[in-house]
């Protein structure tokens, strides 16, 4: 019987949460490197068993562990992220010149096809890549050398490029996004890159409709339509049919459109997933109640999927990478918050259950849906 | 032989216990002692100091013979207490929080 693996990255250790197929039943595993900050944990598609995990904490610095066995061992590989050439520097938050500084990894986005291949998103903004499976890392400098990069500037989290995404269809074309500077797109395998930021407002930086400068929380993609993706932004649920050119606004009936994660159904390219909250000053869920919306017409027309999720009192947060989907017949959906729960739902969103309750803060999800 | 005591993170990296034994080549200094503690351990490899700029990490301390040598330059000699082993050289995580 076909199962699944959800690997969930916490403030203080990973965590690798199995099941069978009925998701009914979970065996809990860890914590796996206890005490250290784990913003992301995740497996190549073409080696299932092999995992990349990014550990680091303020005193020690970044590792990055590697399993071949699913997680049941992991062993360090290598962890020197050094800019190509001489960093120069990006914005600080009062608009001042800043250096280049490595802080962490904050998303690893492994190759479709060889699993010692894998992309890194870092803190300060820019994009690495191993094909030595993690020993050694390189920059892909046309990130941040194509122009703007002296004027990108952090978000609230650190001036993080957080999500990552290579175009199945076509392995040039590559889509990353940065906390504060937008979503940028490569078509040359990361050699030379363009800001499509096209149709976004944002009403915090100086000019709203700005080439680069807006707070892209998540973006994502069905793997059948690699020309549609959507958006949860600081403000606003947006989305492009045009692989990026342009954007529309899709927020709709949501009660408010600020949040973090964004995610696609695994067989039904319309159906998104987002998980409203109140407003930039205060992270948690509007009126206390934890609540998944399901749109099933790509954006605009939203349902609210409460059953099994706290409807009073809950002042979690649902951080950008800690939503996933398996891609089981019955599409499982799941999400972790920072109070620590990583709830699940076997169907689609329709009714909810939580996995375990009382985790350090969940800084990210992923799922493997394994044979 | 050097004795270095290393914080809890560190010592499950390199899966030893609390104190390690090294044998450094030349004048023991910072950076002989952390060259050769990550010659042997590998995994601790950037966890003590930047990997490109060599630069102690902002929360690591070194202390040794009730004295701060944080501060002390990479390639002073260590204390003759140390370099004899009488007395062990200790990596610290600074106390932060969390």
């Amino acid at each position: 019987m076909s199962g699944v693996r959800v690997l969930v990255g916490t403030r203080k250790g990973a965590f690798i949460l199995t099941s069978d197929g009925k998701r009914e039943a979970w065996d809990i595993g860890g914590p796996y490197f206890a005490g250290w900050e784990i913003y992301h944990v995740t497996g190549s598609p073409a080696d299932p068993d092999r995992l990349y995990a990014s550990q680091s904490n303020s005193w020690f610095g970044q590792l990055i562990q590697r399993s071949e066995d699913g997680g049941s061992t992991w062993a360090p590989v290598g962890n020197q992220f050094q800019y190509d050439g001489v960093p120069g520097t990006h914005q600080w938050y009062d608009g001042t010149p800043h250096p280049w500084e490595f802080a962490r990894v904050w998303h690893l986005e492994p190759s479709l096809t060889d699993p010692d291949t894998v992309l890194a998103g870092v803190e300060d903004a820019a994009l690495f890549r191993t094909t030595d499976g993690g020993h050694s890392w390189h920059e892909l400098p046309g990130l941040r050398g194509h122009g703007s990069g002296s004027s990108w500037q952090p978000g609230a989290g650190g001036m993080c490029l957080h999500t990552v995404i290579v175009d199945p269809s076509d392995a040039e074309r590559i889509f990353v996004a940065i906390s504060a500077a937008g979503v940028f797109r490569t078509d040359a395998g990361g050699e030379t890159w363009r800001p499509v930021n096209h149709g976004l407002q944002s009403d915090g930086i100086p000019d709203p409709d700005a080439e680069v400068g807006h707070c892209v929380h998540h973006v994502a993609m069905h793997p059948s339509r690699p020309a549609v993706l959507y958006m949860q932004k600081h403000w606003d649920v947006m989305r492009s049919d045009n692989a990026g050119e342009s954007w529309e606004e899709v927020s709709g009936d949501l009660p408010t459109d600020f949040g973090f994660a964004i995610d696609v159904h695994a067989h039904e390219p319309e159906t998104i997933y987002v998980v409203p909250i109140k407003s930039d000053s205060e992270h948690f869920p509007l009126d206390g109640r934890l609540r998944v919306y399901r749109s099933r017409t790509g954006g605009n027309e939203w349902e609210p999927l409460t059953e099994g999720l706290p409807q009073s009192n809950c002042y979690v947060n649902v951080l950008r990478d800690a939503m996933a989907v398996d891609s089981l017949d019955s599409c499982g959906v799941y999400f972790g918050t920072t109070g620590g729960q990583v709830y699940t739902s076997a169907d689609a969103g329709n009714t909810w259950a939580p996995i375990v309750r009382d985790l350090p803060a969940v800084l990210s999800v992923e799922v493997q849906t394994l044979p | 032989m050097i004795r270095v005591r290393l914080p809890a993170h560190l010592r499950t990296l390199a899966h030893v216990d609390q104190e390690v034994e090294l044998e450094v080549i030349g004048q023991p200094t910072q950076r002989a002692v952390i060259d050769a503690l990550e010659a042997r351990y590998p995994a601790l490899q950037g966890t003590l100091r930047d990997p490109a700029t060599h630069r102690r990490r902002a929360h690591v301390r070194f202390f040794a013979c009730e004295e701060d040598l944080s501060h002390e330059p990479p390639d002073a000699p260590l204390p003759e207490a140390v370099v004899t082993g009488a007395e062990p050289f200790f990596v610290i995580g600074a106390m932060a929080g969390g």
